[in-house]
C-alpha cells in the first residue's frame, strides 16, 4: 500500500496532519500499538522539520507486510552538517518558533530513537530527504 | 482516576473537549517543549503546559494523552479548542502555577494507585 501527503512549509496550524493520517491507517491495519507509537513520534518530528525549516515537502508512505517505509522529502535550505544536526540540543530554529515550544533540537534524536532505520541525505539550498523504516514484527 | 475527578478536586475550568471527561488518567507529564512531550510522554497521561496553540492538540491526539491542563490562567486559542472538541480530548485551565499544580496532581494520582 502506498500513500502520499503534502506538507506545507511554515504552516504550523497544519503540522502533524500527515502523521495523524498515517497513524489512522496503521491502526486500521491492526499494527502493534508499540510500533504505531514509535512510528508516530518519528513521522511527526520529520513533518514538523519540513514545516519549521523548509519551504514545502511531501511524505510518502509504503506499507508492506513486514515494514512501514516513509520518505519525507522537502525543498528547502538543506542541512550543511548532518552529524551536527543530529546532536541533541542543536537547533537553528528562529526565536518565534522556539517560543511555540519547537526548536529544542530534540527532533532528529527523537526520530533516531523511534525508528529501526534512519537515513538522511541533504543538499544545501536544494532540500532534504529523510527515510524512516520501522519493522512491523 | 478520570479527568472529571481531577477537575472536581482541583476546581479546574473546562475550556473544551468535555466529551472526554471520562477518559482515564494513569499519570502526568509537565513540559512546554513539544519534542520533549512527543518523545517522553505516555498515553493516558495528563499534560501540563503553558502552550496554547493548535499544535498541543496535534500532540495530545498523536500521543493519546488523556487531557491538557493550561497553567496560570492561560486559555486555548480558538482553533485549539475546536480540535479539542472534535477529538474529545479535554483542555482544562487552572489559575495556579506549574509547580504547585504538578505537585497536587502528582499527589492525587499517587493516592488513587
Ligand atoms: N528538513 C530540514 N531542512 C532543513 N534543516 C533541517 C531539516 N530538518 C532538520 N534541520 C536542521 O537540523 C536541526 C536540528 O533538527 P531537530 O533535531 O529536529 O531540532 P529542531 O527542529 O528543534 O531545531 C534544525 O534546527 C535544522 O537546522
Ligand atoms: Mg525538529
Amino acid at each position: 500500500m502506498e500513500f502520499r501527503f503534502e506538507i506545507e512549509g511554515g504552516n504550523f496550524s497544519k503540522a502533524g496532519t500527515a502523521s495523524s493520517e498515517v497513524k489512522k491507517i496503521l491502526k486500521q491495519l491492526n499494527v502493534d500499538p508499540k510500533i504505531i507509537k514509535r512510528t508516530v513520534v518519528s513521522l511527526y518530528e520529520a513533518e514538523v522539520n519540513v514545516v519549521a525549516h523548509a519551504y514545502e515537502g511531501e511524505m510518502n508512505v509504503e506499507i508492506i507486510p513486514d515494514k512501514v517505509s516513509v520518505t519525507i522529502q522537502d525543498k528547502g535550505p538543506g542541512i550543511p552538517d548532518i552529524d551536527q544536526a543530529m546532536q541533541e540540543g542543536y537547533s537553528t530554529a528562529t526565536p518565534k518558533v522556539r517560543e511555540m515550544g519547537f526548536g529544542a533540537g530534540m527532533g532528529l534524536p527523537n526520530i533516531k530513537k523511534n525508528s529501526d532505520q534512519l537515513n538522511i541525505s541533504s543538499k544545501v539550498n536544494v532540500g532534504t530527504i529523510v527515510e524512516i523504516v520501522n519493522y512491523l514484527k | 482516576m478520570k479527568v472529571q475527578d481531577i477537575v472536581d478536586q482541583l476546581g479546574l475550568k473546562i475550556c473544551s473537549g468535555a466529551a472526554g471527561l471520562n477518559r482515564e488518567i494513569v499519570g502526568g507529564y509537565t513540559s512546554d517543549l513539544l519534542s520533549d512531550v512527543m518523545g517522553n510522554a505516555n498515553e493516558n497521561q495528563i499534560w501540563l503546559t503553558l502552550q496554547t496553540h493548535k499544535n498541543i492538540m496535534a500532540i495530545a491526539s498523536l500521543k493519546d494523552l488523556a487531557a491538557i491542563i493550561l497553567v496560570k490562567g492561560y486559555q486555548p486559542e480558538e482553533d485549539t479548542a475546536a480540535q479539542s472538541n472534535e477529538e474529545g480530548i479535554p483542555i482544562l485551565s487552572s489559575e495556579e502555577e506549574t509547580f504547585e499544580l504538578t505537585g497536587k496532581i502528582y499527589d492525587l494520582i499517587k493516592r488513587t494507585k
